[in-house]
């Protein structure tokens, strides 16, 4: 009872906190690439909305709602956090902030960085200063991840980092990269890795972009040629990366995941639908059976998140579970645009058409079960260590 | 609300349930029952009753122990995991909640025989091959003081043996009444169904059976307002029910997979086979949490369920039938036979599944909720 009262006192006080800061511009709900604010050195707001919406997000600690205030959080408990993100989407708020370093770096700094690495670090991220990228895959190295090549010569006081990075999402709009980096060739594949950050700035660093199927070229080509990296800007030991990194993937996973329910996300089938109701696709029944099945498996797939975060708070292990939700999330979220494009229809079938960008959209989600860990890794990791079933 | 994790006492009551059912009542024993010709093990009731669990839904004052819907979803998912034949759904569950929310003495007491398991209830409203209760069509005419009930009820779960039946039908311009009446009141007359979960189930012909304002439940033209939610609580329970089945063919399932060697190898070192695997036992964790929302949202909103308890009926339904179909495909042959249980979890699913509304009729329920 003093729970609820406690949170009904933060839910009034968050809402009235929003009421006054949120601009209007922001409130329309938007989520897709051009529409949120990454942050960054390079950053161009694309309005003076978003630009005040960060800045009085960040003084509040809401940009990361759940990390500690000395580290540029607002230190909400799970429960506060829902109510935060419930008050949100009621008026339609987007995010003030999005990035890697939110949903990646960050949770695995505070697990595994040193005091000085966190103070130095993540309030930069929390205020949208710096941008990071995430240098996992190579062209050699994709579901097989632990057999990366980018090697990292012990020269003393710092590596000297050689070799190529692929699929590296907003390189070349990153300031910084953390990297998985070979720096024991001798070591078995996974105890030769370091976990380093490196400076994009640094001499040596290039990126080429490349073209997606929707047009958009938001990922890179990252090449090290002799980059000087100092020996402090690692996380975690040397050599001891590979902990980090799967860490840091199960973060990754659940914010892939949760892009199939989240807060736009899970709605977005059925506003497709209402907005259709005029038209043929409406009256299509084997399109609205189809829809139904979505949203009957995206309501279930919601709460599993919920009932997954409940676990966790409750101190029950759910080792390897952010691969199920990754695999269902991803493989709903698919479906949904599938039935979204069909539901649409020819008009959809424009860049830019009458019905706003579904097609790239779609496009952009046939890449939820490839990034972070293919549907099929993860079907694997769950038969392997969840079923305990032998290996091949 | 609380929060979507199994409490302390949720998870001791599974586990005691479990160890009781994985001794007294294994899917040995209902394959024993079947092949001795009998639908319902009277026995095997009388130890549950003296257990409590028949008092789950039941309140303190009238010999239960209040334990609420979360609670029963616990045991029928331990139930369906050994696919153990009991009454619990019919009495305890839908018969409880449509008892309790009448309220009043006489349904004080009829809930304390059900908690002690001196009697069993059936509900009766099915007419045709699909669950539509408001379809109704048997009709209850007023005669004298009372009323005449004709017409004829199919696929009465339990009703071959229960002591009295829960019938809906429709009462002239007023709408659908609810009555209770001893099933050996002179008129009706009840056939057995030879169902193919080796479950009970009865068409019941009622031949201008009487019956006085007294065997009315509720109002006359108000059947809904105890019926609607005594269908929730029992759907959600079925749900619970059928998601244990499910989680008891995964295990065998997977069971066999380490266990069966082909090409020098346990069959589960085969990726396909994992993939498959793997990919139910996602399917399995996602219709558990629409499960425990259901309990919970039973016990602390009753009221506003539909959404909830349809999502889980819904879920349930195509993961047991995923579960009984995988698990047959995977044991190869063996599957197949009638000398291994799996079968036994395969026929009960396509029960579950049709009872109290199949996978259409819940999604629909969902969509109209969702405004889709
Ligand atoms: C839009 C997008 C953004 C990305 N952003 C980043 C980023 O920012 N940083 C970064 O480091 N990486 C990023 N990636 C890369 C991503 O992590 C890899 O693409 C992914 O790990 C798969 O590797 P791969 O492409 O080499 O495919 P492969 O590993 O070659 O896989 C090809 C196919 O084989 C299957 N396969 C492979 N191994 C097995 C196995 N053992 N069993 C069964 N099937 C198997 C896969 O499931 C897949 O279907 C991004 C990818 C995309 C599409």
């Amino acid at each position: 009872m003093q729970d609820d009262d406690r949170l009904n006192r933060f839910r009034s006080e968050i809402r009235a906190w929003l009421e006054e800061n949120c601009p209007a511009e922001m409130r329309d709900g938007r989520i897709t690439d051009d529409a949120i604010c990454w942050g960054g050195k390079n950053w161009e707001f694309s309005s003076d909305a978003q630009r005040s919406w960060l800045e009085r997000a960040a003084a509040r600690g809401l940009t990361v709602p759940r990390w500690p205030a000395e580290y540029g959080g607002a230190g909400l408990s799970r429960a506060e956090e829902k109510i935060f993100l419930e008050e949100m989407e009621r008026i339609n708020a987007r995010p003030p902030l999005k990035s890697f370093g939110i949903s990646m770096l960050g949770p695995a700094m505070l697990q595994f960085g040193t005091p000085e690495q966190k103070r130095h670090y993540l309030p930069q991220i929390a205020r949208g200063e710096i941008r990071w990228c995430q240098g996992y895959s190579e062209p050699g190295a994709g579901s097989d991840l632990a057999s990366v090549q980018t090697r990292g010569e012990d020269m003393g006081d710092h590596w000297l980092v050689n070799g190529q990075k692929i699929w590296t999402s907003y390189a070349d709009k990153a300031d910084w990269i953390f990297a998985l980096i070979r720096t024991d060739r001798e070591a078995p594949k996974h105890k030769g890795i370091s976990f380093l950050l490196i400076d994009m700035d640094d001499p040596g660093v290039t990126t080429r972009p490349i073209r997606l199927i929707s047009g958009a070229s938001p990922f890179c080509e990252t090449f090290f040629d002799n980059v000087k990296v100092p020996k402090d800007r690692i996380v975690g030991e040397a050599n001891r990366g590979w902990d980090v990194a799967k860490y840091l993937l199960t973060h990754e996973r659940e914010m892939i995941s949760s892009g199939g329910t989240g807060l736009s996300g899970g709605r977005a089938l059925g506003a497709v639908m209402a907005q259709m109701a005029g038209e043929p696709s409406a009256q299509d029944p084997v399109l609205r059976a189809a829809a139904i099945r979505c949203e009957v498996d995206a309501l279930a797939t919601g709460l599993t998140i919920e009932r997954y975060k409940d676990m966790a708070e409750a101190g029950k292990g759910v080792g390897n579970a952010s691969a199920m939700l990754k695999y269902m999330g991803t493989e709903l979220n698919k479906r949904r645009h599938e039935l979204i494009m069909s539901a649409c229809g020819s008009a959809a079938l424009e860049w830019d058409g009458p019905v706003g960008n579904r097609a790239a959209d779609w496009l952009r989600t046939k890449a939820n079960s490839i990034e972070g860990g293919t549907s099929e890794v993860m079907l694997t990791i769950l038969a392997r260590r969840v079923l305990g079933l032998p290996g091949a | 609300m609380d929060k979507l994790v199994k409490s302390e006492d949720e998870a001791m009551l599974a586990d005691n349930a479990r160890g009781f059912l994985d001794e007294a009542a294994p899917v040995r024993a209902l394959r024993d029952l079947r092949d001795a010709g009998r639908t319902h093990d009277p026995a095997l009731w009388r130890r549950i009753c003296d257990m409590g669990w028949a008092g789950v839904l039941i309140p303190e004052d009238a010999g239960g122990a209040d334990m609420g819907h979360a609670a029963a979803g616990v045991l029928a998912h331990e139930m369906g995991r050994t696919l153990a034949c009991t009454p619990f759904l019919s009495s305890a569950v839908i018969a409880a909640t449509i008892l309790r929310r009448i309220g009043g003495e006489r349904a004080k007491s009829a809930m304390a025989a059900i908690a002690a398991g001196e009697l069993t209830h059936a509900l009766a409203i099915d007419e045709a091959h699909k669950f539509a209760p408001e379809a109704t069509a048997m009709t209850a005419e007023r005669h004298g003081n009372g009323f005449r009930l004709s017409g004829k009820k199919c696929f009465v779960v339990d009703g071959g043996f229960a002591d009295r039946l829960l019938v809906l039908a429709r009462t002239g311009e007023e709408g659908l009444t609810l009555f209770d009446l001893p099933a050996d009141r002179a008129g009706i007359t009840r056939t057995a169904q030879g169902m193919i979960d080796s479950r009970d189930a009865a068409r019941i012909a009622f031949e201008n059976v009487e019956a006085t304002g007294d065997d009315v439940l509720g109002q006359v033209g108000g059947a809904m307002t105890a019926l609607k939610p005594g269908l929730e609580a029992g759907q959600a329970a079925l749900a619970a029910e059928m998601s244990g089945l499910a989680a008891g063919a995964f295990d065998m399932t997977v069971g066999y997979l380490k266990d069966r060697k082909q090409f020098g190898q346990p069959i589960g070192s085969f990726q396909a086979l994992q993939h498959r695997a793997a990919h139910l036992w996602c399917e399995i964790e996602v219709t558990a949490s629409a499960i425990l929302n259901a309990g919970r949202v039973l016990d602390t909103d009753p009221n506003e369920a539909t959404l909830a308890v349809s999502l889980a009926k819904a879920r349930a339904t195509s993961t047991a039938q995923l579960a009984v179909m995988e698990g047959v495909q995977m044991h190869g042959g063996i599957g197949m036979t009638d000398e291994y249980d799996m079968g036994f979890y395969m026929k009960r699913a396509r029960v579950g599944s049709e009872w109290l509304g199949d996978y259409g009729y819940h999604a629909e329920q969902v969509a109209a909720l969702r405004g889709m």
